[in-house]
């Protein structure tokens, strides 16, 4: 058995299924994944938990299975979270640099933080994420590592993820109550980004969309930092309500119906045809116009994807985007859904890869998973952090006895 | 191009025009029209909000209010004042009944305009007049919630009505500067406007040399996703032909000329006093033609007596809207004039797709064809109280996206028709 320090988790409870994602850190800090457990999601609508007693099976179920695949104990998770009620924005904090020889030290950089931190927001919110993105001195923008440099008056943006405490302590609770410790939660859209954007992407400007069972999130980065994220609680769950709606079939049929005959596109040439449904003894019970099909599921991936155009137009981040637009989640597999997303977006459109992490290549090309890798993968970026401020402080802290002996 | 030369006799005998302001901005460019101009015609403004009725003079007036409201108008909610206008539904169709033409001037965007205006295109059609709405779309700056509310009452209008004229304010924006105030801004909006309604009524009023019928005018603007844009110009003195063209080709209200080159069908109308010549005429359609190859032309000429020395020319034009509606898919290609919406109309009923036919025929043809609805307008309207099936999300909190509900399917959400 593996050494259980070196294993992050990312736990994932999603509208249509629960999935946990075991991974590795490797000596050089790279993430490994090693297992993956999934069951399909009960009592869970728009990414939030309606039904506490059936989810807790499904967590039960999916982290046992990763725990078998990868052999090991899992205790501790990175949760990911989602909902309509999460918000993302940008904050800038000031500080006035006041040494004598306006030299910025560590201490006006961790002030500048805090008091870009110090949010006004209301009593039953709270902060999921609190992003550093760049530093102004004295005005001059794009500033990634201050310290040292001389200015009057040092500012910082950061980027606040912010959701409803209550409905996020929801899964945190119910997590807990399986004996898991919760690590951290992250925000969804965020966790898909890291598993999908390389650096060069960051760099460039790209939009990460993770359109899941019953939500979509998304994240905008750009100039190498996160600048916009926002969750829209409509996803593939509304695609097969409009079908249930629109053809007069059930729930069921209508999610079968989307697997095996949808399209984001609507094919002229399928235009009039029809399929249709039996039941268990091969009888037909129902004839379904595959054009009335493709045009209401057409018609509500649009929409997804005007409403997220509008809200990019006015966060003003649409023409930042030079890399790209990438897409994951379970719609992610609707045929023809970047060719649908291009026009409405403005952008070059594809399917997300996570290029950027080893391991199970059956479980990497999946776009259903790529945000539980993302969370394992948050779970490793913070591992390694910590232990390099750890290593930092114990230097420090022999030399500070050191000094104090002399 | 159409050019029957028709004689007085044949020409249908003058029928009542009625004119509907609707909503605060119709009432007050009801009261904009010039009463002298347009004698014959009968006024009526209907609206929610009682003051702006009091001030208006028009002749007949509806006050639509239920106590819910409590005299507060509609809010700015077309929903209520479209479950008002469907209450009062009769009243309307006994205010539209006798008139041949109804004419309705509405600002979209609001509660009552939004709401009333297609219930009462609709009213009209069913009283049995041919009904043509002249409507504005907000100013950008008034927020994405009226522009999408007018969006969708002119979807609904253009599916009650026989034609809809279309003035975006957006566009007057080209014709003020700096210093113009809110109030001129608004007047000009309205001036546009009364142009159009001018240019109109004299399409249907005057004796025409080479008449257009207001079926033709019909033609070019049907079509559920076609845009209209419109211009109206006058010029006088010896250039007067080739200044009327230079100001059309500059027209703000048709993109500098581009409308033009981009529209599928037009309806050209010349008037001017017993002075114009036949050349004048060939001189301003050759350019027009030049300019817009490929559209459809339809085009009249009438003389006026008290036009001495000018020249007057009203011009629409109508192209297919970029996004085809599902009903209308299969003939999308075909312009706007040749859109029936529904296929079985009989041949030649087409309005402004009417073959050449003789003046025998045409003598023969009841004056106001036999109406063929379209499909569109068959709908049973949406009764205010009905509940839409949240189906899956029924017990989960809904995700109101800008005053929508996003749980409800698009496609319903958008009309869009399945059939």
């Amino acid at each position: 058995m593996f050494d259980d320090s070196n294993i992050i988790v990312g736990l994932e409870i999603g509208t249509s299924k629960v999935c946990a994602v075991a991974g590795e850190q490797t000596a050089d800090g790279a993430l490994n994944i090693i297992g993956i457990g999934q069951a399909a999601s009960r009592g869970v609508r728009k990414g939030e938990i309606v039904d506490a007693d059936q989810v807790e099976d499904c967590v039960r179920n999916a982290i046992v299975e990763a725990e078998q695949m990868a052999d090991v104990e899992i205790r501790t998770v990175y949760l990911g979270v989602t909902g309509g009620h999460i918000r993302g924005f940008n904050n800038r904090g000031v500080h006035p640099v006041v040494s004598a020889d306006r030299e910025i030290s560590e201490d006006d950089v961790q002030d500048v933080i805090k008091n870009a931190k110090a949010i006004n927001l209301p009593a039953e919110n709270s902060v999921i994420h609190a992003v550093r993105q760049h530093f102004f001195v004295d005005g001059q923008d794009g500033i990634t590592n201050p310290r040292g440099m001389l200015g009057a008056r040092l500012e910082v943006d950061v980027h606040v993820v912010h959701g409803i405490t209550n409905r996020l302590q929801n899964s945190i609770r119910l997590v807990k109550g399986l004996q898991l410790e919760v690590e951290e939660i992250v925000f969804n859209g965020l966790a898909s980004s890291l598993a999908l954007l390389t650096n060069e992407q960051k760099e460039l400007g790209a939009l990460v969309m993770d359109i899941g069972g019953g939500a979509t999130d998304y994240a905008v980065y750009v100039d190498g930092v996160i600048r916009h994220t926002g969750s829209l609680a409509v996803g593939g769950d509304h695609v097969s309500n409009d079908l249930g709606h629109g053809l007069k079939v059930p729930l069921s049929r209508a999610e079968k119906l989307k697997r095996d005959h949808g399209s984001a596109l609507v094919d002229k040439a399928l235009d009039g045809q029809t399929v249709t449904i039996t039941n268990e003894l091969g009888l037909p019970l129902k004839t379904v116009n595959v054009g009335h099909l493709q045009r209401i599921m057409s018609a509500r991936l649009e929409e997804i994807f005007q409403i997220i155009a509008q809200d990019l137009e006015q966060a003003g981040v649409s023409n930042y985007l030079r890399a790209g637009a990438f897409l994951c989640g379970g719609c992610a597999r609707i045929p023809h859904l970047a060719r649908l997303a291009e026009p409405i977006l403005q952008l070059p459109v594809s399917i997300g890869r996570t290029n950027s992490i080893s391991g199970l290549k059956s479980a990497l090309d999946q776009p259903e998973f790529v945000t539980a890798i993302g969370l394992a993968k948050f779970g490793s970026l913070k591992t390694r952090r910590r232990e390099a401020k750890s290593a930092l402080a114990g230097i420090k802290g022999m030399f500070g006895k050191l000094l104090q002996r002399g | 191009m159409k050019t029957t030369n028709e004689t007085a006799e044949v020409t249908p005998p003058p029928r009542v025009i009625r004119i509907f302001g609707v909503g605060g901005a119709g009432v007050t460019w009801l009261g904009a029209l010039d009463r002298a101009e347009f004698s014959g015609a009968e006024f009526a403004a209907v609206d929610t909000d009682a003051p702006s009725l009091a001030a208006s003079s028009a002749t007949v007036k509806i006050h639509l209010e239920t106590k819910l409201l409590r005299g507060l108008g509609t809010g700015g909610d077309p929903e209520r004042g479209r479950a008002l206008a469907e209450e009062q539904f009769s009243t309307l169709k006994s205010a539209c009944a006798g008139a041949g033409v109804v004419l309705i001037l509405v600002g979209l965007g609001g509660g009552a305009g939004s709401g009333i205006g297609p219930v009462l295109a609709r009213a009209a059609a069913e009283a049995g007049a041919l009904v043509l709405a002249f409507v504005t779309l907000p100013f950008i700056c008034e927020g994405n919630r009226r522009g999408d509310q007018a969006r969708a009452g002119l979807e609904q209008l253009r599916a009650a009505a026989d034609g809809v004229i279309c003035l975006e304010n957006q566009k007057t924006f080209k014709l003020i500067d700096e210093n113009t105030s809110v109030l001129d801004t608004f007047q000009i909006t309205a001036g546009l406007l009364v142009e159009g309604v001018r240019g109109v009524w004299r399409l249907l009023t005057r004796p025409g040399l080479i008449q257009v019928h207001f079926n033709d005018l019909c033609g070019v603007l049907r079509g559920h996703h076609s845009e209209s844009a419109f211009a109206f110009v006058e010029t006088s003195g010896p250039a007067r032909s080739r200044e009327a063209v230079e100001k059309l080709l500059s027209h703000p209200l048709l993109d500098e000329g581009r409308a033009l080159a981009a529209s599928d069908a037009l309806l050209v109308s010349l008037a001017g006093g017993r002075d114009l010549t036949m050349a004048e005429i060939g001189r301003v359609m050759e350019q027009i033609q030049r300019h817009c190859e490929g559209a459809k032309i339809i085009m009249g000429a009438a003389i006026d007596a008290g036009m001495k020395n000018r020249l007057s020319v009203t011009l629409i034009a109508a192209k297919n809207g970029t996004v085809p509606p599902p009903a209308a898919a299969a003939a999308d290609d075909r312009p706007a004039a040749e859109t029936p919406e529904q296929p079985s109309l009989p041949e030649g009923r087409a309005p402004g797709a009417t073959p050449a036919l003789s003046l025998e025929q045409r003598i023969r043809m009841p004056l106001r064809p036999a109406r063929s609805r379209p499909a569109a307008r068959m709908l049973q309207t949406q009764l205010p109280l009905a509940v839409v099936s949240r189906g899956r999300f029924d017990k989960s909190e809904p995700t109101i996206h800008k005053g929508e509900d996003l749980d409800i399917p698009t496609y319903y959400r958008r009309g869009m028709v399945l059939n």
